[in-house]
């Protein structure tokens, strides 16, 4: 290992340019003559629109222009669209309601774009925004997902009757119902997977640009996946051809998926920029974050696990009821149904699966996918299944789990997935060891002499990650093929521009994929930069969510560096007067048994690029190669985290005392950057678990619109946590990665779930479990419960 | 945020007479709850009067018996007080609590008394420790001087210039915060002078702080945590919501209660 290569713990590259305050993030960015553009949102869940009234707006002074939904109409502008097809049970497409960019008769949650106002300043923007008259008629509105769907609900959108999008399954039905009918134990559960806004720490911003000397567009925006976005931007919202859009995004200061998506304002800001021929520039505030980011999470599930005499699980059934908001964003549709229920056998044997899904339209906030996407859902299914089933037979819970471990790879499970290599059990060895399983009885009466109630929680996590095959997502409805793509340019001192199609929002790829090249071509780290986010640089890519930029984009570069090692071989072999098959290259330099003599790799790349030792005809000049890369499968990275805590009964205060991972992401490019993933993932699913929690009223109004409402993990709500790695290779990738990038957020609700209910001694508390929601579950005792 | 002028008085006669001359003027102390509202547009004042260069306002002296803290000192100010913490140790340990580092450092005491936030702690402390808010045109007794939800008796145009704690046999504060915010869900104080107590409770009672006589008669006949058992607090007067219920609330008074008299010794 060198040590700026694979498996060093590089300190970030990207750090200086972010802690000086030198990052260039869109709202950096000021186009000559840029206009400022502010949204007219709407007040109400749920209503028709009678009338706007656009008159005194346009008088206001410097506004430039005032566009309503009958705009976007005129022009023709294609709606927002849902990439995934799901179809439901009975072979139907899901019924999806149109997403214009602004609102078209009738708005369907508190925030949804109903005008857009343009002017000089931002000020004056906001001035005349202030002066747009929008006549509502108002409409009682669904939101509460668990009764959505009920007759006599107001209807979202009249395409699908009872708020019902779709209503999908996974699994043998039958064989799932014959294994409950013989088994000897029953385990079902209630469980609430709560709705999380995810607060990136930039808001989404978005720059559109026209230049009517080439009739071209450029989008400056906070977009995890620029390429995906000037598709989907010039395909199918027709905005431009998709050679006369440019897409940047810069420095993206967090996206947790909710930049994943394509906006109303990034289109609108676009296509206003057309109409006004000036820039047009949108900022969003943290007011705006809350109420329009695309939410996460929001499932209302029924669980059922059937176990036979040994406490070996026979089969699990889950009925789940997805909230996707008021309309289907980008990847919507997927979230609850491909990316959940394939993950619902956990590490375990489970002969027989079973899941519906029903997708349910409310007036709240679009749904999507956030950090996760899915899988922490069915991990909190799993989960919490297994610890109440092993409590109710009276096993211990990390016994039941690893009675019921998957032990030989590969393993193809009852709901998609082929698991491909992993080791449960050495995860949860590790993981009592360093928690000192074996020692809570005696902690536990340490605090009950102080009044408190300790409690601990195992998650045995198991993710799909790379988000890939193609093949894969295709057969499943995916909208697009899911490979990276890289590009490595040698340039004539020896110095590589790496291009890269997946996009770093906080995940440091500027420095791990600096270490593959470093590592690889034996060149200082220095020597390497790292280009992402610009369709006009790098030529196409699939961007960053679901931990894949390791395992695909990574191994895309890999296999473009291959490429440039198999070349420039090619390039000594001339240089040093040997044959090309003796010459061999590492550490940096190239040699061969047949000469003394040795090449430096930026003597090589000189070479390539002044091409004196070779023709045209033998060897084409210069020192450039590309290459896209599709997986053979998704990876699994898996893991168990347990949670060690403290409650006081008196306050319903949670305080978490310790926190053990051990985690399996096979090889670490950067372990530092690992345990910094972990720990950020942590925070996110304590936050979920203990804190935060999108509410809304039966009106729908959003309680939950600012942090003084919506808590956030800070340091103090976290632990220090004790982490440690087991690596199993991962098979379907070159390096063996299998992604670190949402393991925390997965594993974390369940731990903590797990430990709060085993110190309250009952299951009877929901997410998140706030000192409110604490206090009222421990004046239950388990006996009272029993006698109720 | 609208336009508005910004005035930078020097002193606290120029100050008054830039509120005198636009009735619906703003003061800024620290900001925090003026700025947001403007920011999002909620209020739109035109004259804005900046306290923060009139060194008058500023300092911390004991004199006599009493702490006398000016009315433009930061909660860091008195968090990190040697004054404040040989007089009334609590207090300084009360400011510590108060939000987070920024808020702290731009905060003041000031202004925290003036806007009375139902969530705020100071209030608790000024009317548990009896303080004496000094303004630019009288003295007003703590108890006289808050009046409910974000309302006191200042007039327009009044300014705190300091207050006044007399400085007690014992105090201590207990708080429970809000998890989104950290604001006082529930916060008591608890203070003991000569034989008499003083209860007060701040986040909990729906028309903002309040005084809890009947563990101030309690604390009276004996001064420990155990003297407040069984003594309840009335839910059908506390706040509710999605943090805390009324009937949460009034338990957290009780809890907090008895912590605050544990911490004040």
């Amino acid at each position: 290992m060198s040590a700026t290569g694979i498996g060093a713990s590089v300190r970030r590259k990207e750090d200086q340019r972010f802690i000086t305050g030198k990052g260039h993030y869109t709202d950096d960015i000021n186009r000559p003559g840029q206009a400022y553009a502010v949204f007219v949102r709407s007040p109400h869940a749920h209503a028709t629109i009678k009338k706007i009234d656009t008159a005194a707006a346009l008088k206001s002074p410097g506004c430039l222009a005032v566009y309503t939904g009958a705009d976007v109409a005129a022009d023709k502008v294609g709606g927002l669209i849902c990439g995934w097809m799901i179809h439901s049970k009975d072979g139907s497409p899901m019924k999806a309601g149109a997403h214009p960019a602004l609102a078209s008769g009738k708005v369907r949650y508190v925030g949804d774009h109903v005008a857009v106002v343009i002017a000089e300043t931002l000020a004056q923007a906001k001035d005349a925004a202030e002066k747009v008259g929008v006549d509502y008629d108002t409409l009682s509105a669904a939101v509460d997902v668990a009764t959505a769907q009920s007759n006599g609900q107001p209807q979202v959108h009249e395409e699908a009757p009872n708020n019902t999008v779709y209503q999908w399954h996974l699994g043998d039905k039958a064989a799932v119902d014959a294994a409950f009918a013989g088994a000897k134990h029953v385990t079902k559960i209630d469980l609430v997977n709560n709705r999380l806004i995810p607060n990136a720490i930039e808001p989404r911003a978005a720059i559109g640009e026209y230049d009517s000397g080439t009739d071209s567009l450029t989008l400056y925006t906070t977009s995890q996946n620029p390429h995906v976005a000037r598709l989907v931007l010039a395909a199918f919202i027709g905005l431009a051809p998709e050679h006369k859009l440019r897409v940047i995004a810069p420095d993206v200061g967090g996206g947790f998926g909710s930049k994943i998506f394509i906006y109303a304002e990034e289109v609108i800001c676009l296509w206003a920029a057309r109409k006004i021929n000036r820039s047009v520039k949108w900022t969003g505030d943290r007011s705006e974050a809350f109420l329009a980011d695309a939410h996460g999470r929001d499932h209302a599930t029924h669980a059922e696990l059937a176990l036979d005499g040994d406490g070996k699980i026979l089969a699990l059934r889950a009925s789940t009821k997805a909230n996707l908001g008021a309309y289907l964003s980008t990847f919507a549709s997927s979230v609850p149904t491909y990316l959940y229920a394939p993950l619902l056998s956990g590490q375990y044997n489970i002969p027989a699966i079973y899941c519906e899904v029903d997708g349910v339209y409310t007036n709240t906030a679009p749904v999507d996918a956030y950090r996760g996407a899915g899988r922490p859902e069915a991990t909190f299914v799993v989960e919490r299944l297994v610890e109440v089933a092993a409590r109710e037979t009276g096993t211990d819970p990390a016994e039941f789990r690893r009675k019921n471990f998957i032990t030989a790879f590969p393993h193809q499970t009852p709901v998609i997935m082929a698991y491909d290599a992993g080791d449960y059990d050495a995860c949860l060895r590790k993981a009592l060891e360093l928690a000192d399983y074996g020692g809570i009885g005696a902690r536990k009466a340490e605090s009950a002499k102080k009044g408190m109630k300790r409690g601990i929680g195992l998650s045995a996590y198991i993710e799909a990650c790379g988000i890939a095959p193609s093949a894969a997502v295709g057969s499943l409805g995916a909208g697009v093929g899911l490979w990276e793509s890289a590009e490595v340019r040698v340039n004539p001192t020896g110095s590589v521009e790496v291009l890269t199609g997946s996009h770093s929002h906080g995940q440091g790829h500027e420095t791990t994929f600096a270490q593959l090249v470093s590592g690889r071509l034996g060149i200082p780290i220095e020597q390497v930069t790292v280009v992402h986010g610009d369709t006009d640089k790098v030529q196409f890519g699939m961007g960053t969510y679901g931990s894949r930029s390791g395992a695909v984009g990574m191994s895309a570069i890999y296999h473009a560096i291959d490429k440039v090692i198999v070349k420039a071989k090619k390039v000594a072999g001339f240089v040093l007067a040997v044959p090309e098959e003796s010459v061999d290259f590492k550490d940096g330099i190239f040699s061969s048994t047949a000469t003394n003599n040795t090449l430096t790799f930026p003597e090589v790349a000189l070479q390539a690029y002044i091409a004196h030792k070779f023709t045209g005809a033998q060897l084409e000049p210069g020192l450039k190669e590309g290459a896209f890369f599709d997986p053979t499968n998704f990876t699994f990275p898996s893991g168990v985290h347990i949670c060690e805590l403290e409650i006081d009964p008196d306050t319903g205060a949670t305080r978490i005392d310790r926190w053990t991972a051990v985690d399996d992401f096979g090889e670490l490019i950067n372990p530092m950057i690992v345990e910094g993933q972990v720990h950020g993932g942590v925070a996110q699913g304590v936050g979920q678990a203990l804190l935060e929690g999108a509410v809304y009223d039966k009106s729908g109004q959003l309680v939950t619109a600012s942090f003084m409402d919506y808590a956030m993990p800070r340091a103090s709500n976290l632990p220090s946590i004790k982490l440690a790695m087991s690596h199993t290779r991962c098979p379907s990738n070159p390096l063996g990665i299998k992604g670190c990038g949402e393991a925390g957020a997965i594993a974390a609700p369940a731990a903590v779930m797990n430990a709060i209910t085993d110190a309250l001694g009952h299951e009877n508390i929901a997410m998140p479990a706030t000192p409110l929601a604490v206090w009222r579950a421990a004046q239950k005792s388990p006996t009272k419960m029993a006698a109720e | 945020m609208y336009a508005f002028q910004y005035h930078r008085p020097q002193s606290v006669a120029d100050a008054a007479a830039l509120l005198a001359s636009d009735s619906e003027a703003k003061i800024l102390a620290g900001g925090h709850t003026l700025l947001p509202t403007m920011k999002q547009r909620l209020a739109g004042p035109k004259t804005i009067v900046d306290l923060g260069h009139v060194a008058e306002l500023k300092g911390i002296t004991k004199s006599g018996n009493a702490l006398v803290i000016g009315a433009m000192t930061t909660h860091a100010e008195v968090a990190g007080s040697e004054v404040v913490r040989g007089a009334i140790p609590n207090l300084a340990r009360l400011a510590t609590m108060i939000g987070d580092a920024h808020v702290r450092h731009r905060g003041t005491i000031g202004g925290s008394v003036a806007n009375n936030d139902p969530a705020a702690d100071y209030p608790a402390a000024v009317l548990a420790l009896n303080a004496t808010v000094v303004t630019n045109k009288r003295e007003i007794k703590a108890d006289d001087f808050f009046k409910g939800l974000f309302s006191t008796a200042l007039q327009d145009g009044e300014i705190i210039t300091r207050l006044s704690f007399p400085i007690p046999g014992k105090f201590g504060y207990a708080k429970f915060a809000q998890p989104a915010s950290l604001f006082a869900l529930v916060g008591v104080a608890v203070a003991q002078t000569g034989s008499s107590a003083r209860v007060a409770v701040t986040g909990a009672g729906s028309s903002g702080v309040f005084r809890q006589t009947a563990m101030e008669g309690a604390l009276g006949k004996g001064w420990s945590a155990q003297s407040l058992a069984g003594i309840a607090t009335d839910a059908g007067k506390m706040m509710s919501d999605i943090h805390g219920d009324s009937a949460y609330r009034a338990h957290l008074v009780g809890v907090m209660a008895k912590r605050a008299v544990a911490q004040a010794g």
